[in-house]
């Protein structure tokens, strides 16, 4: 299975129904699916934090959220994540495009591809790592359960090699 | 006048609608004045009024969702004016209640002493975008809306003795959410 069609596959069995999106070259093919999908309000940001505010609102509206962005933009969310997510008790999915893993060309990209891992542990918050699609569109469906039954969001890493 | 009487203003002509309220003295400042399950008070994340504003307009649609923000806290996250722009909600009423300064913190200045907020609104496109003091806020609210509005409000520096908000974060969110539901 292709890994773009897995992660919109593994969304839509999660029956998440409105995403937030800031675009790296691996998710550009999921990207371009999702705005073709009228069931997913899809709202492009201008920064990865404002996107996480915009989804905390959506889900106080009863929508299922999700954020997708490189990994790069989880630094940006850090204070969102937990004055607003984790003071408040609140779900999310995160599927980042894991940047500076094994494989990965720009060397500008290993430094917060090392420190993502430790800064999600450092808010004590659940990731997944799937290797292949098929774990992947696994994984991805059943996070909104486990974002819901935590109450507090869940990410999902998807390495440079996954693509 | 200072941000207590501001908000006391617009909140003589709020009926059902949700409201997003900034952290800090805002929020402390509207729990004493209104207190309802329909406002939904930060208690953190600075910054993001308009964007759980915004999320909320386009999840509900048919409800009016009415922000406070300040300008300390819009400048943190001005992308969200572009964002809500080009999202276009017709239920979303942005009011900046702009003292120039950082009053939670003390009342350190902010660069919207030297910047008219009401002036970036309309320059990325705000058509509806109104000072406050030269509108009836109460005939805005009520007419028929078509995209999104924003109201700058020019107050003074100054915080209410307003006491800090003794229900838990939960329990805001428990009822805001059942009160929308």
């Amino acid at each position: 299975m292709d890994s773009s069609e897995a992660v919109y596959q593994g969304l839509k069995r999660a029956k998440i129904d409105f995403i937030v999106s800031l675009p790296c070259v691996n998710l550009g093919k999921i990207l371009k699916i999702i705005e073709t999908d009228e069931k997913i309000i899809h709202v492009p940001v201008t920064r990865e934090e404002e996107g996480i505010g915009i989804c905390a609102g959506a889900f106080l509206g009863g929508k299922k959220t999700a954020i997708l962005m490189q990994n790069s933009g989880l630094g940006n969310c850090v204070n969102a994540l937990t004055s607003l997510y984790q003071l408040y008790s609140l779900p999310l999915v995160m599927i980042m495009s894991h940047r500076g893993t094994k494989g990965e060309p720009i060397i500008g990209q290993v430094p917060m591809g090392i420190a993502t891992p430790k800064i999600l542990e450092a808010m004590d918050l659940k990731y997944f790592n799937p290797k292949t699609p098929e774990e992947a569109i696994e994984t991805v469906a059943n996070s909104w359960n486990i974002s819901m039954s935590e109450k507090r969001p869940v990410s999902v890493l998807l390495d440079t090699s996954y693509w | 006048m200072e941000r207590f009487d501001g908000i006391k203003n617009v909140m003589k002509h709020i009926e059902d609608e949700i409201i997003v309220c900034n952290i800090g003295f805002p929020s402390r400042e509207l729990y004493e004045i209104k207190d309802r399950s329909k406002n939904f008070y930060m208690l953190g994340s600075m910054g993001l009024a308009s964007s759980i504003g915004l999320g909320l307009a386009m999840s509900k649609i048919k409800e009016k969702v009415i922000i406070f923000d300040g300008d300390g806290s819009i400048l943190m996250n001005l992308g969200s004016l572009i964002t809500v722009f080009n999202q276009n909600p017709s239920n979303f009423i942005l009011i900046i209640f702009d003292n120039g300064c950082y009053g939670s913190t003390g009342n350190q200045c902010t660069y919207a002493q030297n910047v008219n907020l009401l002036e970036v609104a309309k320059s990325i496109g705000f058509k509806n975008s109104y000072d406050y003091n030269e509108i009836d806020f109460k005939d805005i609210l009520k007419s028929k809306q078509e995209g999104p509005i924003f109201i700058h409000y020019k107050i003074l520096p100054g915080n209410a003795d307003s006491p800090i908000i003794d229900i838990s974060p939960e329990e805001i969110k428990n009822r805001f959410m059942k009160s929308i539901k």
